[in-house]
């Protein structure tokens, strides 16, 4: 085939179907719908959910998970565009781990010493760190099939990005369920399934999103 | 940000493509292509490549734009999105031929156009490329690319819908990018 005959055909497949800024919200909505589905009819919110908000823990917890879930999207709608600037959100993402670092401060400034450890390994450790990745499943991967249409530069740092923005939303989700409430258990579980699933992100990527 | 008038008109006629004009569609990738086959050429004339495989490497980087137009944002500049992903491409097209490389970030909009004088050397490759499509699929790449028919003088022709015609269309370009990075 000439050049000139590529173009021809090029040209008669002019309309996008499929633009990657609407399917990214699209994913979005099917994976909140997804795992908020998941959540409710699996845990749940907790029990004493009206009075716990109050406290500034609990308010810290659900918050900075929100925050983190925005920027992770925020991101995700920059990294799949060549040419886009993603250093403001890269910023931002930076401000999320700035506040964790402070709340975990404030909470070894105000909690004795002994008392540390208990709230660090807190209650359900385990199971926050199983289903925080559960509950990210979904937004993973319709996060990744959104980004199929884009064209992302590293297409390894695009897929962990997707982890970070799905397994935010898991988080985001778990907060409001997770008896846990120190600052020391968010910053060590919480990050850890972050991670996690950030990690699963970055190989199911440089699988997934080469074109 | 500043663009130029060039940039400007590019822009104008993807935004009008994005919404289905082939016409605006069809300008965009004619000034183009000039632009992409000098880098191309330079590239390959860089790296020890052979001049024929520079206008293999313009159609990986046209179907690569193509492929991907959804992933500009139009409200932004399309130089830097243009310039982007022709600089991924042209790295990735000259890796898989075989070449440790390095490309610096080219201004697609300013650069100089080459003449086309590539009569004799693309028909080949592409033809074998063409064969091993699936139908409808080829049949209809030949009747629009080598014929010079529409879609819907297409469709009439092999007696399909028009809708059909341009899923397929869609379907025989995902598969030619595809045969592009298995080929080379």
């Amino acid at each position: 085939m000439k050049t000139d005959e590529l173009i021809r055909l090029l040209s008669e497949d002019a309309p996008v179907r499929l633009r990657l800024g609407r399917m990214l919200v699209l994913a979005l909505c099917v994976g909140i719908l997804f795992s908020g589905t998941l959540f409710l009819a699996s845990v749940g919110l907790r029990h004493n959910l009206v009075s716990a908000v109050e406290t500034l823990r609990v308010a810290f917890k659900i918050g900075v998970t929100l925050a983190l879930a925005i920027v992770g999207f925020g991101l995700l709608t920059r990294i799949g565009r060549p040419g886009a600037v993603i250093s403001s959100w890269i910023a931002a993402l930076a401000g999320v781990l700035a506040t964790v670092a402070i709340a975990v401060a404030a909470e070894l400034l105000t909690v004795p010493q002994a008392a540390w450890g208990a709230n660090l390994s807190g209650q359900h450790a385990a199971f926050c760190l199983f289903f925080i990745p559960v509950l990210s499943l979904a937004p993973l991967a319709a996060f990744l099939t959104a980004l199929r249409e884009g064209a992302p530069e590293d297409p390894g740092r695009a897929g962990a990005a997707a982890g970070l923005a799905a397994s935010a939303i898991g988080a985001a989700l778990y907060a409001w369920h997770c008896p846990d409430d120190s600052p020391l258990f968010v910053a060590t579980w919480y990050t850890l399934a972050i991670t996690l699933v950030t990690a699963v992100g970055y190989v199911a990527g440089r699988r997934l999103l080469r074109w | 940000m500043k663009q130029s008038v060039r940039e400007q008109q590019w822009a104008d006629w993807m935004r009008s493509a994005i919404d289905g004009d082939a016409q605006a569609y069809n300008r965009f990738l004619l000034a183009v292509t000039p632009r992409l086959r000098m880098m191309a050429r330079r590239r390959c004339e860089q790296f020890g490549a052979p001049a024929g495989e520079a206008e293999d490497i313009v159609q990986e980087v046209l179907l690569a734009v193509h492929l991907k137009r959804g992933s500009w944002d139009p409200a932004r500049p399309i130089g830097p999105w243009l310039s982007t992903i022709v600089r991924n491409k042209l790295i990735d097209s000259l890796r898989r031929r075989g070449r440790r490389i390095s490309v610096p970030i080219e201004d697609v909009v300013e650069t100089l156009e080459a003449p086309s004088d590539t009569d004799n050397f693309d028909r080949q490759d592409a033809l074998t490329l063409l064969q091993r499509l699936k139908d409808p699929q080829r049949d209809i790449v030949r009747s629009i690319s080598i014929e010079g028919a529409g879609v819907r003088e297409t469709a009439v022709r092999l007696k399909m819908s028009e809708g059909a015609v341009r899923v397929a269309l869609h379907r025989a370009l995902k598969s030619l990018a595809t045969l592009y990075r298995s080929e080379t």
